[in-house]
């Protein structure tokens, strides 16, 4: 028997508490199966976001005694006997485990997540090695659950930092051979709500449910701002 | 009440291709019940399809070819002839825009073998090929000056004398209802695994597009035609891809044995999705199933760990999370997964909706992708031919639609339907009956997979019917304890409950109709394909007495039925 402790929010009436479920949880069932059962048989009214149920949609993060991840991926026999299920911390609670992530989509959509480019493709493919697009495969396979900038305490101080998911994709498009605004690219993150307000925590790493490193991506748009800004010292001169 | 030149329901990669095309002429919409980017494309994983020729030769007659004859000769062949044509120009247009494609030595897009087609035309990106082309779709439309209306559910079609006026669409986050009028509709709301106990599908995936045509009074085609993969995993439905058989894995039975040599000597596990899913159930029926369960192995341990790593690290990690085995040491074990809906919304090769044999145009109304019915798959679709025919239609809509949207005049908006939905909603949100929509849900998934699934024969394909439509009275009495209005999911679940209900009792009466074996639509009581009766398209839809169907002709340009042999 597992007792889930369950955060309930009713936007209607404002109260917020937790509620407990007891359940029998058979080897092989994950968190969201859990939560599922409960509202299928228990309460119809627990309100969360799922989809995929295979770790690859990014719906269903949320904080899991108390780390983020997807309850999709997580195991309950990785857990103890009671699980606190919580929704991710950082942005405004709709309902029950339901945030509004629109901080989060307005971080990811200031950076300009998409390939720029000018000079016109070729015919067939541009080529690129595979070493050059081995760069690209961690930062490229990101889901975008906001496991990772929901659980950034400066995010939560300050939220014109941009945060881990953002300077990710960031990286992403730096990294590609394929992309020409670098410069562009790294003056939106040379700052100090860019790459230099990350405290390295780690607690991003720790969360994405993933296993990317957002830490290392900011580490290495860091050097590349440096090196960008001291070509532009001798530009200069 | 919102106005649109168009309006495009379902934010998965054909919705987005068709608004990114769309949105260069005329003002666009997209309304999806799940942000874009949560959208079921992003579970593909093995690959898209394109003669590049960049692993060997290749050409576009091949892949025609393939694809015809995957489809047991039941595709238009007009429709496949542009999906192959335009096949490496899309996928060079995706390269262009970001897509993270795995690369051969020489820098090329990579190409893997898939089932059933005879070259490696598999364009991939390691295993997650849907998830990088979805993500990069997407980045391309946040620049396409579009409006999105993210979590808004879709609830009716607004016609109006004929022709399509718009729709009635929820805010999710508000349950707000609202028309949105548009002089083009196009419906991209992806498949129906979800009619499925074991399914590879989102939970999202409830077909809502087929119900809502079907309630509109329209056809829907060749839905009898389900594809079952025959690698999902065991009891979880969860997609291991085709991919992992492409790269060389084995199949086997309880006896160790390879036992496709039985049923596909020449191709073995890279014959096409239909042959092997019901190679795989036989074993598990004849009692070879591993332990005399109902799964067998997917074999990839010796691709060595570093292959296995480097070219199919997802599938590594479902594994090892959701089965707790290792597939670098340990076989995978696995059973035919609900996929794919072959049939659908009937279109032309434009996206323009039609009616009836003669295939007369619905005004206004498009559809693409998996919803859509053009049709290229026929009886059965070959693996990286849904992103393939995702970009292609969705590219090929978004262009018609448009044009038709910058001529045409504003069709009125029935206003009597707004009322009506919501009343609708409103009697929904008040109901204390005694009837779970869950249980219902479970009720249908079983009696679909048991009765109407892989295996299908006439008594059982009756009481599938009878069941279903038992099931439908039952739906009129659910109860909603959540009487809120805000992310009212139990609401939402009611809803794709009623949809899911609409249209399975759809497959079994065309199941039921269609004496013969075609494709994935295979009937133990009629074991062969009869092309002197069967060579034909069913149309499908709802009059009072029940589901009504009719016939039309398919469209052969260059291949003539022949026997299907792998």
């Amino acid at each position: 028997m597992t007792i889930f402790g369950v955060f309930r929010y009713a936007p209607e009436d404002g109260k917020a508490r937790f509620v407990d479920y007891q359940l029998d949880v058979p080897r092989g069932t994950t968190v969201l199966d859990c939560l599922l059962k409960i509202k299928h048989e228990m309460d119809g009214s627990l309100s969360f976001r799922y989809s995929c149920r295979s770790a690859i949609c990014g719906s269903c993060a949320m904080t899991i005694d108390g780390t983020n991840r997807l309850a999709c991926k997580t195991q309950v026999s990785t857990l103890g006997r009671v699980v606190k299920v919580e929704p991710l911390t950082g942005y405004p609670v709709i309902k029950d485990l339901i945030v509004d992530m629109d901080l989060f989509w307005r971080q990811y959509t200031s950076i300009k997540p998409y390939l720029i480019y000018r000079s016109s493709p070729p015919e067939g493919e541009w080529t690129q090695s595979p070493e050059e697009r081995r760069i690209l495969e961690e930062p490229s396979t990101c889901i975008m659950c906001g496991a990772c900038s929901s659980s950034c305490p400066v995010i939560w101080t300050d939220e014109r930092y941009l945060g881990p998911a953002a300077l990710l994709k960031v990286w992403r498009f730096v990294a590609d051979s394929r992309d020409e605004a670098e410069e562009e690219r790294l003056g939106m993150i040379n700052n100090e709500f860019g790459v230099w307000r990350c405290h390295t925590i780690f607690r991003c790493v720790d969360s994405c449910p993933k296993e990317i490193n957002p830490t290392e991506a900011i580490e290495h748009l860091r050097r590349a701002a440096v090196r960008h800004s001291i070509r532009g010292l001798f530009r200069r001169k | 009440m919102r106005e649109h030149d168009v309006v495009i329901v379902g934010g998965g990669l054909a919705g987005l291709r068709a608004a990114i095309e769309a949105g260069r002429g005329v003002d666009t919409a997209v309304v999806s019940k799940l942000h874009p980017l949560r959208s079921h494309t992003g579970a593909a994983q093995g690959g898209i399809a394109a003669s590049l020729g960049n692993a060997s030769r290749d050409s576009v007659e091949e892949h025609l070819f393939d694809t015809v004859k995957g489809s047991d000769y039941l595709c238009d062949q007009d429709a496949v002839e542009i999906l192959v044509k335009e096949a490496p120009g899309n996928v060079y247009d995706l390269e262009h825009i970001g897509v993270v494609f795995s690369r051969t030595e020489d820098g090329k897009i990579a190409q893997r073998p898939f089932g059933g087609h005879s070259k490696p035309r598999a364009c991939y990106a390691a295993d997650w090929t849907g998830h990088t082309v979805l993500h990069t779709i997407y980045e391309q439309s946040l620049i396409a000056g579009l409006r999105f209306y993210d979590e808004w559910y879709a609830l009716a079609i607004a016609m109006n004398d004929g022709a399509c006026a718009g729709i009635v669409a929820m805010n999710i986050a508000t349950g707000d209802i609202e028309a949105f009028h548009a002089k083009a509709v196009i419906f991209a709301t992806g498949g129906y695994g979800r009619a499925y106990r074991i399914t590879s599908n989102a939970y999202a995936n409830t077909g809502d597009g087929l119900a809502l045509v079907l309630n509109a009074g329209l056809q829907v085609q060749d839905m009898e035609f389900v594809q079952f993969h025959p690698t999902g995993l065991y009891q979880q439905g969860i997609l291991v891809t085709e991919g992992a058989r492409g790269e060389g894995g084995y199949l086997l039975n309880d006896k160790d044995e390879r036992f496709m040599e039985r049923y596909a000597k020449e191709k073995m596990e890279l014959a096409p999705r239909d042959v092997i899913s019901r190679a795989i159930q036989t074993e598990i029926n004849e009692g070879r199933g591993i332990g005399g369960k109902d799964f067998v192995y997917l074999d990839i341990r010796h691709f060595g760990e570093e292959h296995i790593r480097e070219s199919l690290p997802q599938i590594q990690d479902l594994v090892v999370n959701f089965l707790g085995v290792d597939p670098i040491k340990q076989p995978i074990p696995i059973q035919p997964t609900a996929h794919y809906s072959m049939g659908g919304i009937p279109t032309d090769v434009h996206g323009q909706v039609i009616f009836g044999p003669e295939r007369e145009p619905v005004p206004g109304l498009y559809a693409a992708g998996e919803c859509a019915c053009v049709s290229v798959h026929g009886a059965n679709r070959l693996g990286t031919n849904s992103l393939l025919e995702a970009v292609t239609f969705g590219r090929r809509v978004g262009i018609a639609a448009s044009e038709f949207a910058s001529e045409a005049k504003n069709v009125p908006f029935p206003e009597e339907l707004l009322s009506q939905v919501k009343e609708d909603v409103d009697k929904l949100l008040g109901s204390t009956g005694k009837e779970s929509a869950p249980l219902i849900r479970t009720e249908l998934q079983e009696t679909m997979t048991n009765l109407c699934g892989i295996f299908r024969k006439e008594a059982d394909l009756r009481n599938c019917i009878e069941k279903v439509r038992e099931l439908r009275e039952r739906a009129d009495d659910v109860g909603i304890h959540d009487r809120s209005r805000i992310f009212n999911t139990e609401l939402i679940d009611v809803l794709e409950t009623r949809n899911l209900l609409e249209f399975s009792e759809v497959i079994a009466v065309g199941a039921e109709a269609r004496r013969e074996s075609r494709g994935a639509h295979f009937r133990t009581d009629y074991p062969k394909r009869d092309d002197g009766n069967w060579l034909k398209h069913t149309l499908a839809w709802r009059e009072k007495g029940g589901v009504v169907l009719d016939y039309k002709d398919i469209v052969i340009t260059k291949y003539q039925p022949r026997e299907r042999r792998y």
